[in-house]
């Protein structure tokens, strides 16, 4: 299981960058979202992977999960929600200020053309 | 419970009470907002002067927030480098603020909650003692800054945004990936019990905590504008309105700060196995910083254009003095600190005026019409410049000397001397040329009604902020002294986690099992008797 969900880390963040590193705010926008799930996915594995023990100590149960990875997950999820949402309306206003989509308010052929 | 106890989360609560305040208040009339905005801000500064009293007994102040002792809970840790710097942050706060109430703040709406939620942050991040917790408050200051940056809006400024909210997101996705790897190292995001864990850590490890350490560096050098990561720094702060860069002058000073307090506490001369892990790095890449900044205020087209890449070359300077390591050198950075802060602001600020008095011709650097009140701008702008040059009277001469003195015993000595010599005069000449193109060059204005004499309301700001780089010079002898101390205090990393652990940490071995992740269990590998006192990596067989 570890090794399936570095790999889901890894891919997901290859795609992050991959997008981020593209001309138009929509991929860009989309990378860093596919950044942000990736550590998120990542923090929370820090606890270490268990299946069916609690996050609390208790002796019905043979051991307990890390809950602490679990409420900086939360929180770095909301976090990173709140930016998504701002940098998709700073992309539209620039969009409207610019009159395109790309990242540098110009497209490159048109600066060939210039 | 005496009310003093609480003094260490004001400077945190009382900028987010007054951003709350100000949004319920947001159809009142603009006076009132301004009010409220300024007497909040002006409030911070009594409090930092008495945390900088307490602070400066040598003691740290430590807060846990909701009674949850450390490493459990979050605290705040009160020490002279955190007074230090929120002394500064609420002095610049004011005069930016003042600069913001003539006019600037009502280009668009909310203006003051952002203001305040910006301090609400900063403080924040100065004042915290918890990894996790500093990322939280590095991005409600961004956040805040994203809305104070693109406050007014207009094409330059949001393609500006834009780039500076894209790297900045990437950054904090890098934070979170290296607080997630030094959790999952070390079971804990205190950073004194972070210290004491990594000076533990084991060699199964260590490739992941050196590169947890690195990666944090990149993030902060990030915040601060460090070569290879300024690129930034410049558009967005030559096209925001003036007094959001006045502010934003600390901003960069923020990852400085970081940089300082993490490396000289968690990977400093006694973290064991991680020890000085920033050495190989930090100095070479201020002196190329503070190269290449240089470089770009000479080359610069606009006034702000130029103050950006001034403010570049002064985190260059200041990097290197915390890069150099030694205390001399540390409390060289710390006195030069407030200077670069307070004289990069006067000269944002300062440049928004010379704009407003040139008409069409704004900033740029083309030989325009004579500006009404030129005298009082050139008198100002000489004063400015004198004091960013770092030429005597003013305090950069006297913080460069002190780097310049520090540096006699490293061995980076040609360098640092060569660099930041042939800097300095390179900073004279930009500056100087600049002078010369915006007061000398004239010709008679066509049309005298376009130029917008200077107001004593927006020179006044100017005026306050080289009054506090003089003050830096009348109280070198005990502001010097305090650096001093500051930076012995730094680099006794054992002080300041007694002071939060409670009491003389125990050996590791005896607090592991707390948290179920000990340090001895290595992340990497399963060697199962090495995993057997706490969780292993599939926590199915824990006891």
């Amino acid at each position: 299981m570890e090794a399936l969900i570095a790999l889901v880390i890894g891919v997901l963040t290859a795609g992050g960058v991959f997008l981020a590193l593209r001309g138009q705010t929509f991929p860009v926008v989309l990378g860093l979202t596919l950044m942000s799930y990736a550590v998120n996915l990542f923090l929370f594995v820090m606890g270490r992977l268990a299946i069916g023990l609690p996050p609390v100590i208790s002796d019905a149960a043979a051991g307990y999960t890390d809950p602490l990875p679990q409420a900086l997950v939360l929180t770095a999820i909301v976090i990173s929600f709140g930016m998504t949402a701002f940098v998709i309306v700073l992309a539209l206003k620039a969009r409207a200020e610019l009159g395109n989509d790309h990242v540098d308010g110009r497209h490159h052929d048109e600066e060939r053309h210039a | 419970m005496n009310w003093l106890d609480h003094l260490p989360i004001l400077p945190v609560v009382l900028p987010l009470l007054a951003g709350v305040a100000l949004l319920v208040l947001r159809n009142r009339s603009l006076a009132v907002q301004r009010g409220v905005s300024l007497v909040a801000a002006l409030a911070l500064i009594p409090l930092a002067i008495a945390l900088v009293q307490t602070a400066a007994e040598g003691t740290q102040l430590v807060y846990a927030l909701g009674n949850w002792v450390a490493p459990y809970g979050i605290v705040l840790v009160v020490d002279r480098l955190a007074a230090w710097m929120l002394l500064t942050t609420s002095l610049l706060a004011v005069f930016a603020l003042l600069y913001a109430i003539r006019g600037s703040d009502t280009q668009g709406r909310h203006f003051h909650v952002l203001f305040q939620l910006q301090l609400f942050g900063l403080n924040g991040a100065f004042l915290t003692g918890d990894l996790f917790n500093l990322f939280v408050f590095f991005e409600i200051l961004l956040l805040a800054s994203y809305g104070l940056l693109l406050h007014g809006g207009g094409r330059l400024r949001v393609k500006a945004g834009l780039h500076f909210v894209v790297i900045n997101l990437v950054g904090s996705t890098l934070f979170l990936f290296a607080v997630g790897t030094l959790y999952g190292v070390a079971g804990t995001l205190n950073m004194a019990d972070l210290a004491v864990k990594l000076a533990a850590t084991p060699p199964d490890n260590l490739a992941l905590v050196q590169s947890a350490g690195l990666l944090l560096f990149a993030v902060f050098a990030l915040k601060a504008a460090l070569l290879p990561l300024y690129l930034w720094l410049p558009a967005a702060y030559a096209h925001t309105s003036a007094p959001v860069a006045a502010l934003f002058a600390i901003m960069t000073k923020v990852g400085a700060y970081s940089i300082l307090r993490v490396y000289s506490l968690m990977f400093g001369d006694a973290a064991g196995p991680v020890a000085n892990l920033l050495d190989p790095w930090l100095a070479p890449l201020a002196l190329a910083t503070l190269t290449l900044g240089m470089l770009g205020a000479v080359a610069s087209t606009t006034l702000r254009q130029q103050a950006a890449y001034l403010v570049v070359a002064s985190i260059g300077s200041l990097l290197l003095a915390f890069g150099l390591g030694s205390r001399d050198a540390i409390a060289a950075g710390l006195y030069y600190l407030p200077h670069s802060v307070f004289a990069a602001a006067a000269l944002f600020l300062l440049a928004d005026s010379i704009g407003r008095a040139r008409g069409d011709f704004a900033d740029r650097f083309e030989s325009g019409p004579a500006m009404p009140g030129a005298r009082v701008l050139g008198g100002l702008f000489f004063v400015v410049a004198v004091a960013i040059a770092g030429l005597p009277p003013l305090s950069g001469f006297l913080g460069k000397f002190m780097l310049l003195k520090a540096a006699l015993d490293s061995p980076l000595l040609p360098w640092v001397w060569s660099i930041v010599l042939v800097t300095g005069l390179l900073s004279m000449i930009a500056l100087a040329r600049s002078g010369s193109l915006l007061f000398y060059r004239t010709h008679s204005p066509h049309d005298a009604a376009s130029l917008t004499p200077p107001t004593t309301a927006a020179l006044a700001p100017v005026g306050g902020l080289l009054l506090l780089v003089a003050g830096l010079v009348i109280w070198a002898g005990p502001l010097s002294d305090y650096a001093h101390a500051t930076a012995t205090q730094l680099l006794q990393p054992q002080q300041y986690i007694e002071a939060v652990l409670g009491t003389a940490p125990r050996p590791p071995e005896g607090r592991a099992p707390a948290r179920g992740t000990p340090v001895g269990s290595p992340l990497l590998g399963s060697d199962p008797s090495a995993a057997s006192g706490g969780m292993p990596l599939l926590a199915g067989t824990v006891p």
